[in-house]
């Protein structure tokens, strides 16, 4: 599987190189509109065709890609980190912590988050820069993504707590934060690493929703969120094929995030 | 030979008739509803299922012809509006029955109207003829002759008729005994409904053939729009009513002879500034929005016939004004659109100060013009001009914002709260009489959305049409009436506090099997003359 790894590797630093690149290898500003060809086929002009603005597609999936690779990660690291402290510290102390953090995680899991978020979103100013836009929403994915990887966390960490290991650095000695430090959050990690790579596409795809409720990316800059709502106007009665391209990327680039970090993982 | 030939002609007509009647006999029309109908009681209908349902059951006494839009007689013969606007006599149709056998007589009328005037049913409909306090008095002036008195003038009375589905007062059937062409049968909650053919039904065509020419209507519930399209391009239902412009090209491109495009409708998009002088907005925005120049800057940088070409694909038109060119009568026909002009926007914006700076306009305090413009989320079409415009008011140095909100909020902002500075939102429009906008354009009323609720008007031009839209609601004087109108659409024009964009096309696609069917600009946009329609024999056979 080392050629797959290498292949993998190869993908994402040919994406993220084009991606951060944007500026020179997009044929066109993302926010342009060329109105005379919206919704072309592809082209040599357009290799991806246009949206339905007249945008070029495959300039706005640099852009988008720029967009989601770097804020999706860091949303889910916002959130893993968050699960990790909370999580890895309520199942390391244990008794009354951790059954009161539990509760109180379980009670956010259970909050109806689609009407709370509406809620924050009447409360935002209007007038947001589509930069600024965008940050804030990966923020609070990154803020309110952390309860069900706490939940998981805590539970490793519980088990982690009782097992042999544990036991004997105990015995030697060992005070409580380097117990944490040392040897409860590196065995933490596999289960922290699943945790981060399962956020990333979640983030990206609750992106997609919340454009929907006026919460994603402001227009014209544009997301993999964004572009993957392109595919609601997508009609099994006549569609246009090239449209999936943001989704067969995304697909393919975390499926290579996945081969290239897998030995880490296990690793780890 | 020549006697054998017409011999043979007169045996293959008469073949031909008889198999036609066979295969209309069985025949069954076919169509969707975007969701179920909440009642089937025409008095308390407002949802669109509903009123579908009503259209093809219910009878009513004179009916609006939404091709030539000029009210024909249908269980009235003839009618006449006394000259203070609040009295309606009627000549009531002879020998008609309602669907369950029961005679229809001027009681029936007089039954609908309490019904339909009951403060405690609060019928949609009813709503319309409200025009003052007092009571609604019914007179059964002779056999079929009778007037209905209302406690002041009623703007348009005649007309309102056309929403009126007379119900039986003495029917133990209630309101599911009609007078239309065509009957509930059946009705599956959530699944469908089967309309079957009024035995009773009065009208005959011009061969004395008694109408609709069709048995039954079938109208299955399917939200899906796609599932909708499929099932008309496999021949499953007839047609769809209502399309939009995506929907259309596509359906063209496969099968241009079904889709149909009737021309502009009476819906407009529009975009407008908040006026409102308590906003919490900071007074120099509110200094901006409500200078006459800065809006008609904005609306001249605006591309509209790009966000008719490119949003709806060429199936929709610059807007003039608030009364649509799909409205005969009422369009002011000597307004045009604000043509395209970024060079004439700046010269406007100049006259107030505005100037460029780096790129970007600034106001005459050095203010960045800056502003948002909010729209309902979900919405594609509106999402998209708002892009556009974003990108046209570049051009002029505008820094655009677009906000998409859930509509509870958005009308939380746009009704109460205030707290927007632009908004961008469609009217939804089925009335042709401009009356039934008092509640826009009265600067007292709620609905007046760029400055709502006003004590008194806060510009002499919203004066000036307070004024003009009194008038025209106290005569009956149709010349009157236009002239008055005519002019609001002038100073609207002039003046934009609603800056109009694009009026929608009204597109629609119809099976080639379904004969006699025009489709026209006004709902319902294929089926108006359901019972002129028919089907072809094939069709016919294979169901």
């Amino acid at each position: 599987m080392k050629w797959a790894r290498v292949a993998a590797i190869v993908f994402l630093v040919v994406v993220s190189a084009a991606c951060l690149l944007a500026d020179f290898v997009a044929p066109a500003p993302y926010s342009h509109q060329f109105r005379d060809v919206p919704d072309a086929a592809p082209s040599r002009q357009h290799l991806l065709g246009t949206d339905d603005l007249g945008r070029d597609r495959f300039s706005r999936l640099l852009y988008g890609t720029r967009v989601s690779l770097l804020l999706a990660p860091a949303a889910a690291l916002l959130s893993s980190l968050l699960a990790a402290l909370i999580g890895g510290t309520a199942g390391f102390v244990g008794g009354w912590l951790q059954r009161s953090v539990m509760a109180a995680t379980d009670l956010f899991l259970s909050l109806p988050w689609l009407f709370l978020l509406i809620t924050v979103r009447a409360l935002l100013p209007l007038n947001v820069a589509p930069i600024t836009s965008v940050l804030i929403t990966f923020a609070l994915l990154g803020c309110l993504g952390w309860a069900a990887a706490a939940r998981v966390i805590c539970a490793d960490a519980r088990t982690l707590g009782s097992s042999d290991f544990m036991l004997l650095a105990r015995a030697s000695g060992s005070s409580g934060f380097r117990l944490l430090w040392r040897h409860l959050l590196p065995n933490l990690k596999p289960i922290l690493f699943a945790q981060f790579w399962i956020s990333i596409p979640v983030f990206i795809l609750t992106e997609a929703n919340l454009g929907i409720l006026g919460l994603g990316v402001a227009e014209p800059l544009p997301s993999w969120g964004s572009l993957l709502r392109e595919l609601e106007s997508f009609s099994a009665f006549s569609g246009h094929p090239w449209q999936f391209v943001p989704l067969i990327l995304f697909i393919v680039v975390v499926s290579c995030f996945h081969l290239a970090l897998q030995k880490q993982e296990l690793s780890a | 030979m020549k006697q054998r030939l017409v011999r043979l002609a007169l045996s293959l007509s008469v073949v031909l008739t008889i198999s036609l009647a066979a295969a209309q006999s069985g025949s069954e029309l076919r169509f969707c509803l975007r969701a179920e109908p909440k009642t089937l009681n025409p008095v308390l209908m407002a949802d669109e299922p509903s009123e579908t349902v009503r259209y093809l059951t219910g009878g009513v006494l004179m009916r609006l012809n939404r091709l030539t839009q000029q009210l024909e007689p249908e269980l009235a013969t003839s009618w006449k509006v006394s000259e203070n606007g609040k009295t309606i006599s009627f000549k009531l149709r002879q020998n008609v029955r309602f669907s369950d056998g029961t005679p229809f007589s001027a009681e029936d009328v007089a039954y609908t109207m309490q019904q339909l005037m009951d403060p405690d049913l609060h019928s949609p409909t009813g709503d319309a003829f409200r025009s003052g306090e007092g009571k609604v008095i019914t007179q059964i002036t002779g056999k079929n002759h009778m007037t209905v008195t209302f406690p002041a003038p009623v703007v348009g009375l005649d007309k309102l008729f056309d929403q009126v589905a007379i119900m039986s007062a003495k029917s133990p059937e209630k309101e599911m005994a009609v007078l239309g062409p065509y009957y509930v049968a059946e009705n599956k909650a959530g699944s469908y409904l089967i309309l079957k053919r009024n035995p009773n039904y009065w009208k005959h065509d011009s061969s004395g053939r008694q109408l609709p020419h069709i048995e039954s209507v079938r109208l299955d519930i399917q939200q899906n729009r796609d599932m909708e399209m499929l099932r008309l391009v496999r021949g499953e239902i007839d047609f769809v009513n209502s399309l939009d412009a995506e929907y259309f090209d596509k359906l063209a491109a496969q099968a241009p002879n079904m889709a149909t495009d009737a021309g502009v409708s009476l819906d407009s998009e529009q975009m407008w500034f908040n006026q409102v002088a308590s906003s919490p907005l900071p007074a120099y925005k509110k200094a901006w929005f409500t200078s006459t120049n800065f809006r008609r800057a904005i609306s001249e940088a605006i591309n509209r016939e790009d966000l008719a070409r490119v949003v709806f694909r060429g199936h929709a038109r610059p807007a003039v004004s608030w009364v649509s060119p799909a409205n005969k009568f009422w369009f002011n026909a000597k307004l045009q659109p604000h043509p395209y002009d970024q060079k004439s926007a700046l010269q406007a914006l100049a006259q107030d100060g505005f100037h460029m700076q780096d790129g970007a306009l600034h106001d005459r305090d050095g203010h960045l013009v800056e502003f948002s413009v909010i729209t309902n989320a979900g919405n594609k079409y509106r999402e998209r001009m708002a892009t556009m415009i974003q990108q046209d008011l570049s051009g002029i140095g505008i820094r655009l914002n677009v906000v998409t909100l859930d509509f509870p909020s958005l009308i939380e902002r746009i009704t109460r709260s205030f707290d927007y500075e632009a908004c961008l939102l469609g009217l939804v429009n089925n009335d042709l009489d401009p009356n039934s906008q008092m509640n826009v354009w009265l600067s007292s009323a709620e609905n007046h959305q760029w400055n709502p609720s006003q004590k008194t008007p806060a510009t002499t031009w919203e004066a000036e049409i307070d004024t003009l839209m009194r008038a025209q609601a106290s005569t009956l004087d149709m010349k009157k009436r236009k002239h008055a109108i005519d002019r609001v659409q002038e100073i609207v024009w002039q003046q934009e506090p609603f800056i109009y964009l694009v009026n929608k096309n009204a597109m629609s696609a119809v099976s080639a099997a379904v004969h006699n069917a025009h489709p026209v600009a006004l709902t319902p946009q294929v089926f108006w003359n359901i019972d002129q329609l028919t089907l072809g024999t094939e069709v016919a056979r294979n169901r």
